[in-house]
């Protein structure tokens, strides 16, 4: 249990909005690029998408360290558009005293611009929800508008990640004067998603065995059953808090090396969880309106998102090899929040 | 469950701790052969534990006034994870620091608690763990051996087996019966303290697959015990083991068994002049497991330091931590096996076989895989 001094203020009306505008008929109705009412604007009007903003320029002033819980909420309800690159990215131009661009804005993982000026982001997670892409490129980052672009789906349901296209650099294309490491900070804000949908996936598979019989007995009472659900338990405990160690942060910039950790435990655990997830659901997990399917195969594509397990592990060995000493120095206390 | 593992940060007071214990562990370290760290806390030197005792470091979380250090558990976990870093040979006061002195601190009589506990935090008494049997080992509410009134104090007629360290202990904490027949289960088990040096004590040394003797059989033909041999109440044994079994699963030694083989391999990878991408990629795996493992265990460390007993998330870790330490040693052997280069040290293979060799006791011992698993779903509420 979380010490309710630790609980966030926001907590409780984000659940609420998340109640009314953050539903599985919200989540795929986005996907399928249906109306969905005024959900998408009342994420906008929110204010939400303002709390990792300083509070001189009307922000709440959070840290990445402080958001993640709100944000893992948010991940529960697969929330489909991208408010935590939109809360890094309003937060970034906060801090450099731009205007902070309206709607909703997604981090792209790659960006390639060719010679006729074509610009390609690809695997875009909830690109084609969003209004703006952040591009980053050798010659710096820039945040281009989403209209004018050409989507094509990479998984079914382009909503969950999308290849972005334009021919030219749109019009209102703004340079965002910043360094950063983008891949690092969608790195961590996907590893904090993938940690907060398998939280729920483990409820609701929990749920499933209890309440589903077989034999005349619940799937619960299986031994067969229950060691799978250990496994999944622990899986979900180890990607929490990878995740957590990703948003160790007490700005908006992600640490590179606790982000390859975030990502690359998060990721791997993906695998085992959304398996188990299946096995214990049986066919039913495999309907579409079932809403099992909205977890797993958003999993998957958040495993990819900005880097798979493999892509981090070497980010990290390469950073144990670099350093002298063991890896208890090299990497594990670096990789702890310092003493407090 | 997973709420309860939450990322903490150590106390500054506590984490200071670690440069104190490495400047003391620098003096030693010359003496321990990777052969000898590659057996992390399977090592055995009561001369180094008496080293600890002398600094304060032994009983580091027990009350000053019974010879401890007076300090709490993440305290005891920066000291405990150096010692583990370096491959300290700690096997000697391990289970009395670990489990036998919290456990008398708890439940012990104050005068048990006076008698045991200085002698504990000076190196002097070794404990062993007195709870399998022939035909109790998962199934450890079916223990057999029995302890019968008689006056002045009990009889105690049966045998332990597996019991780590018992020709270099002092005192066992033995599971018996005291009441009931083995259908009452969980009712009637007691603990008991049994010298190990009484009359009617017969410990025989059981040899490992890889040569050592560290556990071992031992039998009690009628040895008489004192009024004063039991530990809390008598019919309270079940609960108070679960107690002590929280102490034995929770500590970073159910991560790190495999450290020193992990960072002798990772020395070898370093002295190449490109590493190749398989041993790469695998060196950036198990580091990434082992940062997250350590996180969840100083987790559980915030739980004991919370004044809870922290039996199911204590089970999660060592499940996961224990798999960890496993896969060290087969991934290590692929790309070590897989490597055209010049062959690796003789030092390294050797600690390699070892590892290979002793890594199913990693999930055996202090409870089985399926043994923990059962609890994490008794835990998730499914039993
Ligand atoms: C190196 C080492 C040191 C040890 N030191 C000590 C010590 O100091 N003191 C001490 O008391 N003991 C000690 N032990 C013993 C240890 O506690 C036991 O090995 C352990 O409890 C398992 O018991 P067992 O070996 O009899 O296996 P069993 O209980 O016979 O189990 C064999 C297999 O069956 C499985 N199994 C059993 N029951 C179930 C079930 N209900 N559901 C599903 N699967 C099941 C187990 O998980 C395991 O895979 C030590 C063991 C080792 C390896």
């Amino acid at each position: 249990m979380t010490s309710p001094a630790n609980v966030s203020p926001f907590l409780d009306p984000l659940e609420k909005l998340l109640s009314v505008h953050g539903t599985p008929a919200v989540v795929r109705a986005v996907e399928a690029g249906d109306d969905v009412g005024n959900a998408r604007q009342a994420w906008i009007e929110s204010g939400f998408a303002d709390l990792l903003m300083p509070e001189a320029s009307g922000g709440a002033g959070l840290s990445l360290r402080t958001a993640d819980d709100l944000l893992r909420t948010c991940a529960r309800h697969l929330l489909p558009w991208p408010l935590d690159a939109t809360m890094v990215v309003r937060a970034v131009f906060a801090a450099i005293g731009m205007a902070v661009p309206d709607g909703f804005v997604a981090i792209a993982p790659q960006t390639s611009i060719d010679v006729d000026g074509r610009i390609l982001c690809r695997g875009v997670p909830d690109g084609a929800a969003a209004d703006w892409i952040l591009a980053a490129t050798p010659a710096g980052a820039m945040l281009v508008p989403v209209r004018e672009h050409r989507s094509e789906a990479v998984f079914r349901g382009g909503a969950v990640a999308t290849d972005v296209f334009w021919h030219a650099q749109p019009a209102g294309t703004t340079p965002v004067p910043r360094e950063m490491d983008w891949m690092a900070i969608g790195a961590c804000l996907m590893a904090t998603r993938i940690a907060g949908a398998m939280e729920r996936l483990l409820e609701m598979t929990l749920a499933h065995a209890s309440t589903r019989s077989q034999f005349g007995k619940p799937l619960a009472a299986f031994q067969a059953i229950q060691q799978q659900l250990a496994v999944m338990a622990e899986q979900v405990a180890a990607a929490r808090m990878a995740a957590s160690i990703g948003m160790l942060a007490d700005g908006i910039e992600a640490d590179p090396l606790r982000a390859a950790i975030a990502k690359a435990r998060t990721s791997e655990a993906v695998v085992a969880v959304t398996s188990i997830a299946h096995g214990v659901h049986g066919a039913i997990g495999i309907a579409a309106e079932f809403d099992l399917q909205l977890y797993t195969r958003r999993l998957h594509a958040w495993r990819l998102a900005y880097g798979t397990e493999r892509r981090w592990h070497g980010v990290v060995g390469r950073a144990l090899l670099a350093a002298e000493g063991p890896v208890l120095d090299a990497i594990v206390l670096r990789a702890a929040p310092p003493a407090a | 469950m997973i709420d309860a593992l939450q990322l903490v940060a150590i106390p500054s007071d506590d984490a200071a701790l670690r440069s104190e214990v490495r400047d003391f562990l620098r003096q030693h370290a010359a003496a321990w052969p990777l052969a000898s760290r590659a057996r992390s806390w399977m090592g055995f030197d009561a001369g180094f534990s008496q080293a600890l005792g002398a600094r304060g470091w032994l009983g580091l979380t027990l009350p000053v006034e019974y010879g401890g250090g007076g300090r709490g558990p993440f305290a005891r976990f920066v000291l405990v994870e150096e010692l583990l870093a370096a491959g300290a040979p700690v096997g000697a006061h391990w289970i009395a620091d670990r489990q036998s002195g919290p456990l008398l601190l708890k439940y012990g009589t104050e005068a048990q608690k006076r008698f045991h506990l200085p002698r504990i935090c000076r190196g002097e008494s070794f404990f062993c763990i007195g709870m399998s049997e022939p035909q109790s080992g998962s199934d450890l509410a079916s223990v057999r051996t029995r302890a019968e009134r008689v006056e002045g104090g009990w009889r105690l007629s049966g045998q332990k087996l597996w019991t780590t360290n018992a020709p270099r202990s002092h005192y066992m904490i033995a599971l018996v019966r005291t009441s009931g027949t083995q259908e009452d289960r969980h009712r009637g088990l007691s603990q008991v303290i049994v010298d190990l040096a009484a009359p009617g004590v017969t410990i025989r040394p059981i040899r490992d697959l890889a040569g050592d003797a560290h556990f071992s059989e031992v039998f009690f033909d009628d040895v008489l015990l004192g009024d004063d041999a039991i530990v809390g109440q008598e019919g309270d044994g079940w609960a108070q083991v679960t107690a002590e079994l929280a102490y034995e699963r929770s500590g970073p030694e159910r991560i790190y068994s495999s450290l020193a083989l992990f960072d002798a391999w990772i020395a070898h990878v370093r002295s190449r002049s490109v590493p190749d991408d398989a041993s790469v990629v695998l060196a950036g795996r198990l580091a990434t497991h082992l940062a997250v493992l350590r996180e969840l265990c100083v987790a559980v460390t915030s739980k004991l330091a919370a004044g809870e007993s922290p039996v199911v998330e204590a089970a999660l870790v060592k499940d996961l931590g224990t798999e960890l330490e496993q896969a060290m040693p087969v991934a290590i052997a692929d790309v070590i096996g897989a490597d055209e280069g010049p062959p690796a040290a003789a030092a390294l293979l050797q600690a390699l076989a070892y590892v290979t060799h002793v890594a199913p006791s990693f999930s055996l011992r202090g409870g089985t895989r399926e043994i923990l698993r059962g609890m994490i779903a008794r835990g998730l509420g499914l039993r």
